[in-house]
């Protein structure tokens, strides 16, 4: 079996989405048994590059070449025949089968009727030829994560795909499940019986198991390396960039507010009952902006969902002028607690109900729309939502228009014209210019800064670490759940921030 | 900027017909249409069958509106299909699918009429009596439930199968006290409570032949349009409805919004029930079990869920159900034939929510406005 493995080039890959160049030019050089890093920040292309390798997207332009032979890739099926085949970050493999019976369903070629002992005969003699063991006759789901994603693995191998792409294929582990299966890939590529090009953010594994990497930002090739003789400063300065900040948003001086907003020791649980935050501590000050940098999928959004209440907490409380904050109606108003939702339509809106309507959220039941507490008349609804929609420049078709016939922008706009019309001394922000175009983003920097600037407590979650740079007091890393490193931003640069995001 | 501001503000008076007005157009075209297709079908249907059916809509609409007896029946039949109706509309408007109605008419039926064995043995006045007997109904439906809403919220039960499941154990418990301690011994063939009495019986509205339960459900549907879109709870409850993340991020109580929904469902449910027994039949027994609450879907769905258009569609269906004896005298065919009629509709009313949106006669003129 040793030799096998595939050596795979793609060159000048270009992939346009409307207006966005997802990848430009981008080219890369994985050599047969080889255990290859993909490093980029969100958004950087890198699961658009591994897509059009896997023929999920067809690439604008570019090529791609599998042991020198240049390979017409249109789609998964082509990928397959061609021995490339990728682990997913979730887990693809049928629950309640066990993990012989995934195996074989999922090959292409498998009978419609199974004859079980032959197969089981055939996987036997597979098995003997593999490094590591799963059991096989055990339904998929009482196996652990680690012995899941070996299964993935083997399933490839199964299926004789020796070019294997991992997207974050440590994420669901634990680090000894993590250090264990990286490094039973690097022994297998070692011996050439396989090549493995792994996307990561993680410049510890990369460090201990790669041994040539490439990094991608916003769309390009920023550079490539022996994994072994490039340092992680350099290689986090090829992901994040060393471009100069940005001309910040105006900025107030003013001297040090008291502590407005406090986080003490807040746990919650992620949908499947895992623990997805744990002993988040933070203090933030009127007038100033805290920004939490991170990975996406390291806490943030449990984060969020737990302070604008739509996450209970398990643990630890929530203090605003060091008072408890339970995230209630009556507390947001008692509180002035406000909120910029990441993808505004799906948190922060009703989609099929009427522009005037969504601007109502936070007034519907107070004077003047609600009378007596309980009588809506649509009168001053109307009225204000027509104010506000001149204010912000909302482009609608009317006050009566869905909100879900907006644009982006314009949704994005109303939020923030319902959120901050009013008098505000605490913003929970998340991603707020996510997916907008330049003219917004500046727009909604700017009507942040200006709450920071009144007074208000700004928390500004983001995955952008350019806008935390440009908007933040200071800056907060979430990794792994919690917070391991505050510095004010004049103490910190790109590269530290980086590696803490990356769990150092 | 100026030009959008005053894009943004003034629209209706050159864009072709109001916002408003598309919406009604669209939400009233698109369940019309698909009658009028079913009726087709249905056709097709008794055309193959070897049926007339000029001959079967003409009888549905003597049978249903041909004289003053044929609408009075209809209006009478429609009675509990708006209040099982509204039972549906009112938690599907907080986004869940109810379908318990029926159990909840049975045990509101039943326990009015339990509750009335006491009152009636006692010979406490009849006003009161009957006060007490819809009191009861409404609770019990209403607990009935709300309990079903509470499940959803607090455990994560699915409410559709909870609610279909717990109409079944509310007709068992009806059954279990009809056939044991609360059996009428004079029931001889057809196990029932013991009959309230013709006067305590309800009656009718004065020049009709149609018992009050009709105007209460008129008077119902009226309110509960004024509470979903006039009051502070209905808008709460269509937010939580529309978009569940948005309305936990505003921080309503969404779990007392559900389960006060589904309990105003029960209650409804209940009262029809006690319309039932107070008016119709006298006693709780299987006739109960009537198939209303399930009947009362169709009819929500038809009415796309608001209150006020309940009132218009369940007459229709009461007309329906008045048809169906005499379909079943004058054309030879089993009454079962207005069910395979509701049954086409109700398939052909799903595919039509597909059309909601995609039709470009209801969407507004492209402004080029848009970003």
């Amino acid at each position: 079996m040793a030799g096998r493995a595939p050596s795979l080039e793609a060159i000048g890959m270009t992939k346009v989405f409307g207006p966005l160049v997802a990848l430009d030019d981008v080219s890369i050089k994985v050599e047969a048994g080889s255990f290859h890093a993909l490093l980029g920040e969100n958004g950087a292309g890198k699961s658009t590059l591994v897509k059009c390798i896997m023929g999920f997207y067809s690439a604008d332009k570019g090529q791609v070449r599998l042991d020198g032979q240049e390979v017409a890739i249109r789609s998964p099926r082509d990928a397959r025949a061609n021995g490339i085949g990728m682990v997913y970050q979730q887990f693809t493999l049928v629950p309640c089968l066990t993990g012989a019976e995934n195996l074989v369903i999922s090959r292409a070629d498998a009978p419609a009727v199974i004859d079980w002992a032959k197969e089981k005969k055939h996987l036997d003699a597979f098995m003997a030829e593999m490094p590591f063991r799963v059991p096989m006759n055990t339904p998929v789901s009482s196996l652990s994560a680690g012995e899941k994603q070996k299964l993935e693995i083997l399933k490839l191998l199964y299926l004789d795909q020796r070019f294997m792409i991992l997207d974050e294929p440590t994420s669901v582990l634990t680090p000894g499940e993590a250090d264990e299966m990286l490094g039973l890939l690097g022994g297998m590529a070692d011996r050439k019986e396989i090549t493995v090009l792994m996307i990561s953010h993680k410049f510890r594994e990369v460090k201990a198991f790669c041994d040539h990497f490439t990094v991608l930002r916003r769309g390009r090739f920023t550079g490539a390396g022996d994994a072994k003789a490039v340092s992680v400063p350099e290689m986090s300065a090829m992901m994040i960039g060393d471009t100069a900040i940005r001309e910040r948003a105006a900025r107030k001086k003013h001297n040090e507010g008291a502590d407005r907003l406090e986080l003490a020791g807040l746990f919650a649980e992620d949908n499947d009952g895992l623990p997805a935050i744990r002993s988040v501590n933070l203090k933030v000050k009127a007038g100033e902006i805290v920004g939490i940098a991170g990975v996406s999928g390291n806490g943030q959004s449990a984060l969020v969902e737990a302070l604008s209440g739509q996450r209970p907490l398990s643990d630890g409380g929530i203090y605003i002028n060091g008072e408890f904050f339970r995230p209630k109606r009556g507390s947001f108003d008692r509180y002035k607690v406000f909120g910029l939702p990441e993808e505004p339509l799906k948190n922060a809106t009703v989609p099929r109900m009427s522009v005037a309507e969504n601007l109502a959220f936070r007034s519907f039941d107070k004077p003047p729309v609600a009378k007596l507490g309980w009588w809506m008349s649509p009168g001053p609804m109307r009225e204000k939502a027509r104010e506000l929609i001149a204010r912000y420049r909302v482009k609608t078709q009317g006050p009566d228009a869905p909100i879900e016939t907006l644009s982006g922008g314009n949704v994005q706009r109303a939020v923030l014209a319902r959120e901050l019309s009013g008098d505000v001394d605490v913003l929970i922000v998340a991603n707020p210019c996510f997916g907008l175009d330049f003219a917004s983003v500046a727009d909604i920097r700017s009507q942040i800064m200006e709450q920071r600037n009144r007074g208000a407590a700004v928390l500004l979650v983001s995955e952008d670490l350019d806008e935390i740079l440009e908007l933040a007091d200071r800056v907060a890393v979430m990794s792994g759940g919690t917070i391991n490193y505050v510095a004010r931003i004049e103490d910190t640069d790109r590269n530290t921030i980086g590696q803490h995001m990356a769990g150092h | 900027m100026t030009a959008e501001t005053a894009d943004s503000t003034a629209i209706p008076a050159k864009a072709g017909p109001s916002l408003g007005l598309l919406r009604l157009a669209e939400a009233v075209s698109i369940p019309v249409g698909a009658l009028l297709v079913s009726a087709v079908l249905f056709a097709l249907f008794l055309l193959a069958i070897g049926k007339d059916p000029i001959q079967f809509y003409q009888l549905i609409w003597t049978g249903g509106f041909g004289s003053s007896f044929s609408i009075q029946n209809s209006l009478q039949r429609a009675a509990p299909l708006i209040l099982t109706g509204l039972a549906f509309a009112i938690p599907a408007r907080i986004g869940l699918t109810m379908i318990g109605g029926e159990g909840a008419l049975v045990l509101g039926g039943f326990s009015a009429a339990a509750i009335a064995i006491p009152l009636v043995s006692n010979a406490v006045p009849v006003p009161l009596t009957l006060f007490v007997m819809a009191l009861t109904a409404v609770v019990s439906g209403g607990l009935w439930v709300g309990f079903t809403g509470w499940l959803k919220y607090a455990r994560g039960v699915n409410e559709t199968i909870a609610s279909l499941l717990m109409s079944y154990i509310a007709i068992a418990i009806m059954n279990f006290f009809v056939e044991g301690a609360l059996r009428d011994p004079a029931s001889a063939n057809k196990p029932s409570t013991m009959p309230i009495g013709d006067a305590y019986r309800v009656g009718a509205i004065p020049g009709t032949e149609v018992h009050w339960g009709f105007a209460a459900g008129v008077v119902l549907a009226l309110l509960l349009w004024v509470l979903m879109s006039r009051t502070t709870f209905g808008f709460a409850a269509r937010m939580t409805g529309g978009n569940l993340r948005a309305a936990r991020a505003q921080g309503l109580p969404v779990g007392w919004l559900m389960v006060v929904c589904c309990a105003i469902a029960g209650a409804c449910a209940g009262l029809a029930g006690f319309f039932e027994v107070a008016a119709i039949h006298g006693q709780a027994n299987a006739s109960l079990v009537a198939g209303y609450g399930f009947t009362g879907i169709l009819v929500a769905f038809l009415a796309r869920q608001n209150p006020l258009a309940v009132i218009p569609v369940a007459i229709l269906f009461g007309a329906l159900a008045a048809a169906g004896g005499v379909i079943q005298r004058r054309m030879g065919m089993p009454d079962a034939t207005i069910l395979v009629l509701q049954g086409m509709m109700f398939v052909v009313l799903l595919v039509s929510e597909t059309f909601y949106g995609r039709l470009k006669l209801f969407q507004p003129r492209a402004t080029g406005e848009r970003t």
